[in-house]
């Protein structure tokens, strides 16, 4: 696989006026205003896994960045890392996912970059995105800004993203396989920006278990949920039984935990659950003063039980 | 889903039958992560007191049992299959995880026939799975070694680290008779075995048993069930588990178990060797059985513990995790001294994972 390849792919899908003038950096007209840029590197395995692919992965990935911020999300940039021998037919399909990914949002695709580097050195295929979006200027997400009785909504069932590579990389052999819930949170998530949200996550790495935690800290406030009113997907609770596991410590990669006032709570839902990707959302608790820094979870008989920030490592029960 | 109504009205029964300390050991991993998830001690009166049993595979696995698999791993050839959880475990000279950063080719599997089927493909490689676990997990291995022979595979072998769950429990009573009021016996282990192997810790030592299912109100029942036969003096072992558990057991896998593999003595971590509370492969299978292909000697060494782990005494019930120096500090999950860390089921990683605020202080400060 040549270089030369490779850029041919990224000119035949990504194709717009600021990608086809060539130059060696983009040239982009903004409009006075705040801006949010940011970057992440998606290695995933399997490259392929049901419901998406390293490719969607990495579009929808930075898009939630941006969005969860309340960016409308324009401009995107690639990298890739490609490992000598990777199939090039893939490759073509993971760079169509990609391009289909970024048009659905208005996404423009202003630069990419690739290196190929020998066998051994990369495992198949890394991709950097870097994204930059507009925020409007009324916004300004925090944890910081989350006040006592403001409420906690999850905008879908945790935990599928993380099954389904769990479940791909370990051959469960589960049929149908569990499928990942990779998709862009922009157009679920962007109406919510004339409520009185005082910040969002989507729950990636470590869940919604990680992302209760990070905002507990960072807000300096207590976070109190309900087991009961996680919504749950039944696929996933079955498998996560059988493999004496909690969805709560894996990721999503299409949902998003939302902090509104109270006042606004109702109408955050109502909004939320009229969009696909929204409809199991639900409000699962609120913000205390007692136990700042913590998450506490009413479990589902009534007892009380701290959720501890995941540790990163995920390992199924023997017998 | 849980019943919240149901669930209290048992805590309630619970609570009117229990007037004075009782010590309840549930035997098996499953229950000890359940009881902590959902947080049912907090349901329980302060009289009643859980220990936490040896019914965690990776946790009673010995240290020189690690030590072995990591010198069948340094054989040029060789290719292991284990579990996740005992791939993380410590031995003295570290894990099985770094032995593959050194060249060993050691995989994990969630699937045993992952490993046959490997073997069938890699003639060229010796292909070994460890088999750890208990009853459980025993007839898997043993339809394993039948599916390779009827298939004539030649490269396959099983290091059999098996253990048996009723000896334990005899073990601890014998030791100490008084320590334990009652057993909340296994649901997985007891749906293979059937119940008449545990008859002699309620004919013997006059200990009540339940079968537990792994449910919330499965276990309070379970529970309710020990205080009952408490209260009426009369002990027997009894099954609360009853859509996944009889008396017989199931006789097609206790079949293939005994075709396969006879007992032996095994040393538990903590508890020392224990006699026929093992499963190795019969003699007349020994092509299969690693220990013997690879002359790796004796399955019992006996050696001091290195680490400064308290998982022993944890194990014993001698011990909660939170009286271990090392426990939230050193020892986490993503850091495990000891097995009881690394399984998901072991009590250490049970009470980091799922803290509560009203026992374990120390965590707080972790
Ligand atoms: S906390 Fe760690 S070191 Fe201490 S007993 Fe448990 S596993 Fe062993």
């Amino acid at each position: 696989m040549t270089q030369q390849l490779v850029e041919e792919l990224f000119i035949k899908y990504f194709h717009n006026p600021i990608l086809d003038s060539q130059l060696d950096s983009a040239m982009l007209s903004l409009k006075a205003g705040r801006w949010a840029m940011t970057t992440d590197s998606f290695v995933v395995k399997p490259v392929f896994f049901p419901g998406g692919d390293i490719g969607k992965l990495s579009v929808c990935g930075t898009i939630n960045d941006l969005a969860v911020m309340g960016a409308a999300p324009l401009y995107l940039t690639c990298s890739f890392i490609i490992e000598e021998g990777f199939d090039i037919g893939d490759l073509e399909i993971i760079v169509q996912s990609m391009n289909s990914t970024a048009r659905k949002d208005g996404l423009t695709i202003v630069a990419g970059d690739t290196k190929v580097v020998e066998r051994g050195y990369c495992d198949g295929v890394y991709i950097t995105t870097t994204g930059l979006g507009i925020v409007p200027n009324w916004i300004n997400y925090s944890p910081s800004a989350m006040q006592v009785e403001d409420r906690v909504i999850i905008t879908a069932p945790p935990g599928a993203h993380g099954l389904s590579v769990f479940a791909a990389r370990n051959n469960l052999g589960v049929d149908p396989p569990p499928q990942s819930d990779c998709a862009s949170l922009f157009s679920l998530i962007e109406p919510l920006n004339s409520l009185e949200v005082r910040c969002m996550r989507d729950p990636t790495r470590g869940g919604l278990a990680a992302v209760l935690n990070e905002l507990a800290v960072k807000g300096k406030k207590g976070i109190k949920i309900d087991e009961s009113l996680i919504p749950i997907d039944s696929t996933v609770a079955y498998l996560m039984e059988l493999l004496g596991l909690e969805p709560y410590q894996l990721a999503n990669e299409g949902a998003a935990v939302i902090i509104v006032s109270k006042k606004d709570a109702e109408r955050a839902l109502e909004i939320l659950r009229g969009h696909p990707l929204g409809r199991k959302a639900s409000i699962i608790g609120k913000i205390t003063a007692e136990i700042p820094g913590q998450v506490l979870m009413v479990t589902y008989l009534g007892t009380e039980r701290i959720m501890q920030m995941p540790s990163g490592v995920i390992i199924p029960r023997i017998c | 889903m849980v019943n919240r109504a149901a669930i209290s009205q048992l805590a309630q029964k619970i609570s009117g039958k229990v007037s004075y300390p009782v010590r309840i050991m549930e035997v098996c991993g499953t229950h000890t992560m359940n009881i902590a998830r959902f947080g049912i001690k907090q349901l329980l009166p302060p009289g009643i007191k859980l220990i936490s049993g040896p019914g965690c595979p990776v946790c009673v696995t010995e240290e020189s049992d690690i030590d072995l698999i990591q010198e069948l791993a340094r054989i040029a050839g060789v290719t292991v299959f284990t579990f996740g959880d005992l791939y993380r475990i410590p031995g003295s000279e570290g894990s099985l995880e770094k032995l593959n950063g050194e060249g060993a080719d050691v995989r994990i599997t969630v699937s045993p026939l992952e490993a046959v089927h490997y073997a069938e493909q890699n003639p060229a490689r010796e292909v070994v799975f460890i088999a750890i676990g208990f009853e459980t997990t025993a007839p898997v291995a043993a339809v394993m070694i039948d599916l390779v022979r009827k298939k004539g595979i030649k490269n396959f072998s099983v290091l059999s680290f098996h253990k048996r769950i009723p000896p334990v429990l005899m073990e601890l009573v014998r030791e100490d008779s008084n320590y334990i009021d009652g057993f909340l016996l296994p649901g997985h282990v007891s749906t293979v075995i059937g119940t008449d192997e545990y008859q002699p810790l309620a004919k013997i030592w006059s200990k009540p048993g339940v079968v537990t299912g792994f449910e919330p109100e499965d276990i309070l029942q379970g529970i309710y069930a020990i205080l009952e036969q408490i209260s009426e003096k009369s002990c027997r072992i009894e099954i609360q588990y009853k859509r996944g558990v009889n008396k017989e057991g199931v006789p097609l896998a206790r079949e293939y178990m005994s075709n396969y593999f006879e007992f032996c003595d095994a040393s538990w971590r903590g508890l020392g060797v224990i006699s026929e509370s093992g499963l190795a492969i019969r003699k007349k299978f020994r092509d299969f059985d690693g220990f013997y292909r690879f002359s790796l000697g004796n399955r019992i060494i006996k050696r001091a513990p290195i680490t400064t782990c308290s998982c022993g005494e944890i194990l014993r019930g001698v011990k909660v995790p939170c009286e271990c120096l090392l426990f939230g500090s050193v020892c986490k999950p993503d850091n495990p001294v000891g097995p009881c860390m690394v399984s998901s089921e072991g009590s250490c990683a049970a009470s980091y994972n799922y803290p509560s605020r009203y026992e374990d202080p120390s965590i707080m400060k972790g």
